[in-house]
């Protein structure tokens, strides 16, 4: 008896054997509660695209408000309904406008969008694995996620409003539905919705760890895998990390709200009443919060390192500079990430020399990311570049990188903060160094890797122009802020006309929103490129930009299981280009050294 | 469904779902380092009611222990093929893990006559932070019980031995786990009490 249910164990462990017999899968199964990781990596490519939009448009509104104080808005009421009043955008609607849209890009589109599409899409295929460690767990993230999706787009359409607190929701403000419309019903959805994100987020970073440990084909060392695969790997790493804490940071608070304790709350008045609470500390919430939201940054920020320098190598034709300097660089960040977070809290009255601890420590991190930018710059150098859209962005990614990174030494001196914190020059700063840069991340792998997505190249024409539009509104839209930031404008503020001292700078401000209105329209030219080419694009070969990693040896669009024999063995590093002596300027991964004899090193004629 | 988890050719890494356990155990741990440093912070900050654990946490302490032993005994049971004894320790972990969740809830009930609230007017964040972490921890405890009669109700189907021990090993894993955290509460408590 002990022997009926072997069978169960052997069809788990062959079931690529099996992916030929696949096909009769039904509309639902493949394309909707699909546990293929390519049409998962969609789903959230899809997801994240929708999400992008709405936080983009979120932000024009509100920079209309700051662009054009006096103006009045009439023709917004068609869309906005109640929150204009006479013609003027309601004040606290502007508050939950900013938060919304810091909460869209910063964990809908940058962290599920970016993670989501690029870790579940090339982790399998850049590995040699037929799928993901657990293809259910991946399809649960994603749906998770959706159903966070739908419960933050719904708080849009609350009377009251959605969360108004800003992104960090900070208590008291956060925790007290009294203190603003935005925290009645809009906060308690987002916390919901926020919490599903993060079982989402963990069960995507469990599968993502796994499958790289666990499934990497033969041949594959850890020091053989693709740099992005190296940051998606640490991407989750960090997520598993800091999004628990975050959890716990955010029940404490749902507790707050609905449960009467008081965690992050004490000693408040509100319109003379004192109310019960006592003994809370809103302190703590920000250390918590910021443990992860730290790390967060890295989230964002590290799987465009991946792609930036899969991309930069590809089309240099070179080897990447400093392949190991590279991941170290990224552990390096991977461990600083978590012993800093308390530079974003400066001036909550922290004690001065805990405070130069922590700057101590935030400007180290300019250390790894300095390695990377050079290490970037170094692979360009007499590089035989081919300008293709991709590789544009990932040029414009590091161009925005040392950007923003200059001014986070800045931000990271305790003292320099006590003038520049929460002013546009924080603003300026993040948008540069993790927002634009992590966004040109995101558009270099979807021009990337969109043949191997959808069997299809998208137009390069279309693709320099939505890349210079977008390059170019970027830095006009963000240069300005720092002067502004200097002088003292805070972030969050609906308007600076009661203060005569920031009039002098309205027309800047009315410049920096038209420049972010010409952003966003630039983004419909990438929607139409991106839906078009799906559809009518022309047709790619398996490998369009003669890259060696492993997805470029599977078919043109690879079906269930990848690849339809045998998972290629893996002999060399991903980074042969133009190797001296070799037949083509690239070597794929899976190419033995015996057939590369011409070329091979003295310290390769081993693996002959 | 077959392709539930689908395995490279090489087969020498450790099994892909045990791996993801850990990871999984680990994210949970991030999640109480989280409450119990808070809880030391705020410790340290003052207006902090101090008041008696709960005698009843000791006993359930005892209980949980107990229950890892059973749970133990019962891997090894499958693992020598003994069904009846694998069956009577599944069992026997089921109802000392149950019995846990009702001590948990009479120290609750003994907070509450000692007037340590939750939340509403009189509470304070020491009561609430013991509520919390026990809560939490309940709560975990509750998914492990889920798994636990999934593991007892496949080994009816004679679905747990020898030749089949992932389900059982990771059960196991999960719930030594589970006592450990509580383990770790329980002395984190009583040194900061």
């Amino acid at each position: 008896m002990s022997s009926t249910d072997i069978s169960i164990n052997h069809d788990v462990n062959h079931a690529h054997e099996e992916h030929d017999h696949h096909h009769d899968q039904n509309f639902i199964e493949k394309y909707i509660f699909s546990q293929d990781h390519k049409v998962i990596a969609k789903q959230f490519l899809f997801t994240g695209i929708a999400w992008a939009f709405i936080g983009g448009f979120l932000s024009v509104l509100f920079r209309l408000q700051l662009g054009w104080p006096e103006a009045t808005f009439t023709f917004l009421e068609p869309i906005l309904g109640g929150w204009v009043e006479n013609g003027k955008l309601n004040p606290e609607f502007y508050l939950a406008l900013v938060t919304m849209h810091g909460t869209i890009m910063v964990f809908f589109v940058l962290t599920a969008g970016l993670s989501g599409t690029f870790s579940n899409f090339l982790i399998p295929l850049q590995i040699g694995a037929r799928d993901m460690a657990s293809g259910f767990m991946n399809m649960l993230s994603y749906w998770i996620f959706f159903i966070s999706s739908i419960i933050l787009f719904t708080s849009l359409f609350l009377e009251t409003g959605p969360a108004a607190g800003g992104w960090t929701v900070y208590p008291p403000l956060s925790a007290l539905p009294q203190a603003i419309e935005g925290s009645k019903g809009g906060m308690t959805m987002w916390l919901i919705s926020m919490a599903l994100f993060i079982v989402s987020q963990l069960l995507g970073g469990v599968n993502y760890i796994t499958t790289v440990i666990n499934l990497r084909t033969k041949g594959m060392a850890m020091t053989k895998l693709p740099l992005t695969i190296w940051a998606f790997f640490l991407t989750a790493i960090l997520g598993l990390l800091a999004f628990p804490v975050l959890f716990s940071a955010a029940l404490l608070l749902i507790f707050d709200r609905s449960f009467g304790t008081s965690f992050f709350l004490s000693d408040i008045y509100i319109a003379g009443e004192a109310l019960s609470n006592t003994g809370g500390s809103p302190i703590l919430f920000q250390h918590l919060f910021w443990f992860l939201g730290h790390p967060e940054v890295y989230i964002v920020i590290m799987p465009a390192f991946g792609i930036v320098s899969e991309v930069i190598a590809t089309n240099s034709r070179k080897p990447i500079f400093g392949y190991r300097a590279m991941i170290g660089s990224l552990i390096g960040i991977s461990v600083l990430s978590f012993v800093v977070w308390a530079h974003h809290m400066f001036v909550t009255g922290m004690n001065p020399f805990l405070g130069s601890v922590f700057m101590f420590l935030t400007l180290i991190i300019a250390v790894p990311s300095a390695v990377k930018v050079f290490n970037w710059i170094a692979t360009l150098w007499r590089g035989n570049i081919r300008f293709t859209s991709a590789m544009m962005f990932a040029v414009g990614f590091v161009s925005l990188f040392i950007s923003g990174g200059l001014t986070g030494i800045i931000l990271g001196n305790s003292a320099l903060d006590i003038q520049l914190h929460d002013t546009y020059f924080v603003v300026a700063h993040f948008h540069l160094v993790m927002g634009a840069a992590a966004f040109f991340g995101m558009f270099a792998g979807v021009y990337h890797w969109f043949p191997k997505m959808f069997g299809r190249l998208m137009d390069d024409k279309l693709g320099f122009v939505h890349f210079w539009l977008t390059f170019v509104s970027v830095y006009l839209v963000f240069m300005p802020m720092h002067y502004i930031g200097i002088a003292g404008f805070p972030r969050r503020y609906y308007a600076w006309t009661g203060f005569e001292a920031f009039n002098i700078f309205s027309d800047m401000n009315t410049f920096i929103s038209i420049s972010a209105i010409l952003g966003f329209t630039a983004q419909f030219v990438f929607l139409f490129n991106f839906i078009y080419s799906i559809f009518r694009g022309r047709r790619s070969s398996a490998n369009p930009w003669h890259s060696n990693t492993l997805e470029w040896t599977t078919p043109v669009l690879p079906g269930h299981g990848n690849w339809p024999g045998e998972i290629p063995t893996v002999y060399r590093w991903p980074y042969d280009y133009s190797k001296p002596g070799a037949a083509d300027d690239y070597i794929p991964q899976d190419v033995p050294f015996s057939k590369t004899q011409s070329s091979n090193l003295p310290q390769e004629r081993d693996f002959e | 469904m077959a392709n539930e988890t689908v395995k490279s050719t090489d087969t020498n890494s450790v099994q892909p779902l045990k791996f993801a356990l850990w990871l999984i155990i680990i994210s949970i741990i991030m999640m109480f380092a989280a409450f119990t440093s808070a809880y030391i912070v705020r410790r340290a900050e003052g207006n902090w009611l101090e008041f008696d654990l709960p005698n009843i946490l000791l006993i359930n302490t005892i209980v949980i222990v107990l229950s890892s032993v059973s749970m133990q005994l019962a891997h090894n049971a499958a693992k020598h093929n003994n069904l009846k004894q694998l069956k009577v320790m599944l069992v026997v972990t089921l109802v000392l893990g149950a019995a846990f969740l009702v001590g948990q809830w009479e120290g609750w009930s003994e907070l509450v006559q000692n007037n340590v609230y939750f939340g509403g007017r009189g509470s304070n964040p020491s009561g609430s932070f013991l509520y919390v972490l026990t809560g939490v921890h309940g709560f975990h405890l509750i998914t492990g019980l889920i798994f636990l009669a999934i593991t007892f109700l496949s080994s009816l189907k004679y679905k747990v031995h020898s030749k089949n021990m992932l389900r059982i090993q990771l059960c196991t894993t999960y719930w030594h786990f589970l006592g450990g955290l509580w383990l770790y509460l329980y002395i984190f408590l009583r040194i900061n009490h």
